[in-house]
């Protein structure tokens, strides 16, 4: 056996600082790390969705990962997603998961990797990713029951009252604060025979639950399940948002709101046919939308009225996830982090595709100040953050919930009794949640 | 055994071998075509009815429960609503194109100026995709900014809700059916007048028969068999109506438009409630079976 010689040391010495360096750079983060893989993301049809697809180059070219971006409308996209989930293979390495939605059911399921060890690998994950820049509040929402936080929080939707400053200044209204004070300048300003209307809203079955939940929130109650998981939609403070809702679509909203999803209440509002609209803040964008509404330029923006007891604004909200079953988990965290970045978010926030997930946008004046949007939609969206509260339970089945309760509301517009009908839906409705309970 | 018996069994016996072989030889050629029936149709009907034998969510636990979802189908209210709808709207999308496919298609059988114009523009709606067609009419709809309400406001007829009432939304529902698909029984129609021999009009001219008679007489009962595969065809498509319902009300307000179709699609892709919805397949399909099995059996006593 040969010794350790002089020679070998001295080159053993020399050779050392490269093998050093070499080590480091395997340990340090490297953008193109995974260069040369192809990953697949699916994504809702939205600005949001848009601005991925716009900025793709973007990405493959800081990384070298070839990014296949699936664009699909928002109802097919969460069906699609949950039936390849149940295959055991999906087709995609990111997936966008609607947490009002499909959280749970994604959760309970563990189809997901939990990203938390995907932020602690600081061999993955860029030094200037600033996990805390997610607001607090998102975080939570992103996170299990379990603590595992299995998608990367990407967007907020809160409801915000839209309201026509023109219909509003014609009869001195200033923006009501109250639930009482909307109904009666809506009242005031309703004008049949011309075909404006005080208030236009959601009155079609499943889509219009979101509505009626923005009256509970103003109540004691708040919520639609108690702490011990037990359906609360027949309670006082339930039907009394259900008459909220009712003398809202029958009595202060343009015939026919009973067919009404949110794109007749746009077109409506947008056409200058409507003084007030509570929906979501991603409509902001199409009604500044010069060439598509009557109204840009004077639309009013205000959070939602306080109720008797509470005052809150329904929360809905996304993340991306990555499938346990994907064999890219390392190209698809890059993704993530360029996806959900500070740039990208500041992007959303500029271009009213939505409201970021992150804190960073919010403190950038240069693009607010040069923004389409008044300062009043900003100020709107912070004010709605502090106020912000999930709009939907977090249910397994959400959206059988949405089908039920939302049917008795739809009959309470047609002159139904409230009380009678949220009894008889939360009756129909509780074995079933009850079920998926045991289950969980 | 003579020697001519012997002979014409061993030709027999080589022939049955020949054929054997040959069937043999040509068997592989058949098994494609049976493995891609297999994988396509019975597989999965095979699957859908052992789906249906379960408690079964997706991304839920599965339990089986033999014919539950079968008996609480028949106790469930709302497919029994749904059921009544899918009926109300098929004989209402099936009639009316029938009637006004038919008077179009004697318009157009007689000669006029620019007749074939006017037939490729009759016919153009047939050509248009089902889902264009119902977001279009959704905007023509709305209560205060569509153009149908305009144009009764000029006439002075008082606006109506369309779709946007449980009251008119299936009778809605059913115009755009019957604007979309008269011109296609229109087509099938006027093939069968084309078709039509000249001799028992010129009989029935002789004897002194007036059109009406001539039409009720003649032209009904040759033109039958054509009636009844348009009768078919319409029968089977509006059965299956989903897109356009689904484009215009999902079903709704509230579950005024809730056909079978779109009660199975909430089912299987909203509640991802697959047990139920396999059994509601399965007992649909058993419906459309005997329905087709009827109309079959009409059409071929129309043929007698």
């Amino acid at each position: 056996m040969q010794g350790i010689t002089r020679r070998t040391t001295l080159l053993g010495t020399l050779a050392a600082p490269m093998v050093v360096q070499e080590v480091g750079a395997q340990g340090a983060f490297d953008w193109r790390r995974f260069r040369g893989e192809r990953i697949e993301v699916s994504v809702q049809l939205s600005p949001r969705g848009n601005l991925l697809v716009q900025h793709n180059r973007e990405f493959e070219e800081l990384t070298g990962i070839r990014a296949g971006v699936e664009v699909v409308p928002e109802q097919q996209h969460r069906q699609k997603i949950i039936i390849e989930y149940a295959s055991g293979r999906p087709s995609f390495d990111v997936g966008e998961v609607s947490l009002h939605v499909n959280k749970r059911q994604v959760g309970r399921a563990r189809w997901n990797t939990d990203i938390r060890a995907l932020i602690a690998d600081q061999t993955l994950t860029a030094p200037d990713f600033d996990f805390p820049d997610f607001a607090q509040g998102m975080r939570e929402y992103a996170t299990q029951a379990d603590g595992r936080m299995d998608t990367l929080p990407a967007f907020a939707d809160y409801f915000i009252l839209y309201y026509n400053k023109e219909l509003l200044a014609a009869r001195n209204i200033t923006p009501p604060t109250t639930f009482d004070e909307m109904f009666d300048s809506a009242k005031r300003i309703e004008d049949r025979p011309r075909q404006i209307y005080g208030h236009v809203g959601r009155g079609l079955k499943n889509a219009n639950v979101v509505f009626w939940s923005t009256f509970l929130l103003g109540t004691a109650q708040r919520d639609m399940i108690n702490a011990q998981r037990q359906l609360i939609t027949d309670t006082d403070d339930a039907i009394w948002a259900a008459r909220q809702y009712q003398r809202f679509l029958r009595d202060a909203s343009p015939p026919g709101s009973i067919g009404f999803n949110w794109n007749e209440c746009q077109t409506t509002f947008m056409q200058g046919r409507a003084a007030m609209w509570i929906d979501g803040i991603g409509f902001a964008a199409p009604l500044e939308d010069p060439q598509r509404s009557r109204v840009a330029g004077k639309v009013g923006y205000a959070v939602v009225p306080r109720g008797p007891a509470n005052h809150h604004c329904a929360l809905f909200g996304a993340g991306y996830g990555i499938p346990e079953a994907s064999r890219k988990k390392g190209p698809a965290w890059l993704y993530l982090q360029w996806a959900l970045g500070k740039q990208m978010q500041l992007r959303m926030l500029a271009a009213g595709a939505g409201v970021p997930a992150r804190l960073s946008p919010f403190t950038n004046e240069e693009v607010i100040s040069q923004s389409r949007f008044p300062r009043e939609f900003f100020a709107t969206l912070r004010a709605s953050g502090r106020i912000a509260r999930a709009g939907l339970p977090e249910i397994l089945p959400v959206t059988e919930f949405r089908d039920v309760i939302g049917t008795a509301l739809t009959n309470t517009i047609g002159g139904a009794d409230p009380a009678t009908e949220l009894r008889a839906a939360t009756a129909a409705f509780r074995p079933i949640l009850e079920r998926s309970e045991r289950e969980t | 055994m003579s020697e001519a018996a012997t002979t014409a069994l061993s030709g027999a016996a080589t022939n049955e071998r020949r054929r054997r072989n040959y069937a043999r030889t040509y068997v592989w050629f058949v098994v494609p075509a049976a493995f891609a029936v297999v994988a396509t149709i019975l597989f999965p009907w095979a699957f859908t009815l052992y789906v249906s034998a379960f408690e079964w969510r997706l991304g839920g636990t599965r339990e089986w429960v033999g014919f539950a979802n079968y008996t609480k189908l028949f106790t469930d209210e709302r497919f029994g609503w749904a059921m009544l709808r899918t009926l109300l709207f098929t004989a209402m999308a099936v009639v009316f194109p029938l009637i006004l496919g038919l008077a179009a298609a004697l318009v157009f059988n007689q000669k006029f100026p620019l007749r074939g114009l006017a037939r490729t523009m009759f016919i153009l709606p047939m050509m248009a995709t089902p889902v264009a067609v119902a977001l279009v009419w959704t905007m023509m709809f709305h209560p205060q900014l569509g153009v149908l309400n305009w144009l009764l406001a000029q006439v002075g007829i008082p606006p109506s809700m369309w779709v946007y009432s449980p009251d008119t939304v299936i009778p809605t529902l059913v115009l755009v059916e019957v604007w979309h698909w008269t011109p296609l029984v229109m087509l099938l129609i006027l093939g069968g007048l084309a078709s039509l021999p000249g001799d028992p009009y010129e009989a029935a001219k002789i004897d002194g028969a007036s059109p009406l008679q001539a039409f009720w007489h003649i032209t009904l009962p040759l033109l039958a068999p054509y009636i009844v595969v348009a009768l078919i065809i319409r029968t089977i498509d509006a059965l299956k109506a989903f897109d356009t319902i689904y484009v215009i009300t999902q079903g709704g307000p509230g579950s005024a438009s809730e056909t079978i179709n779109i009660f199975l699609y909430l089912q299987a892709f909203a509640f991802y409630n697959v047990g139920y919805a396999s059994a509601v397949v399965v007992v649909f399909f058993a419906i459309i079976l005997a329905l087709a099995a009827l109309l079959m059996w009409t059409r071929q006593r129309v043929k007698i």
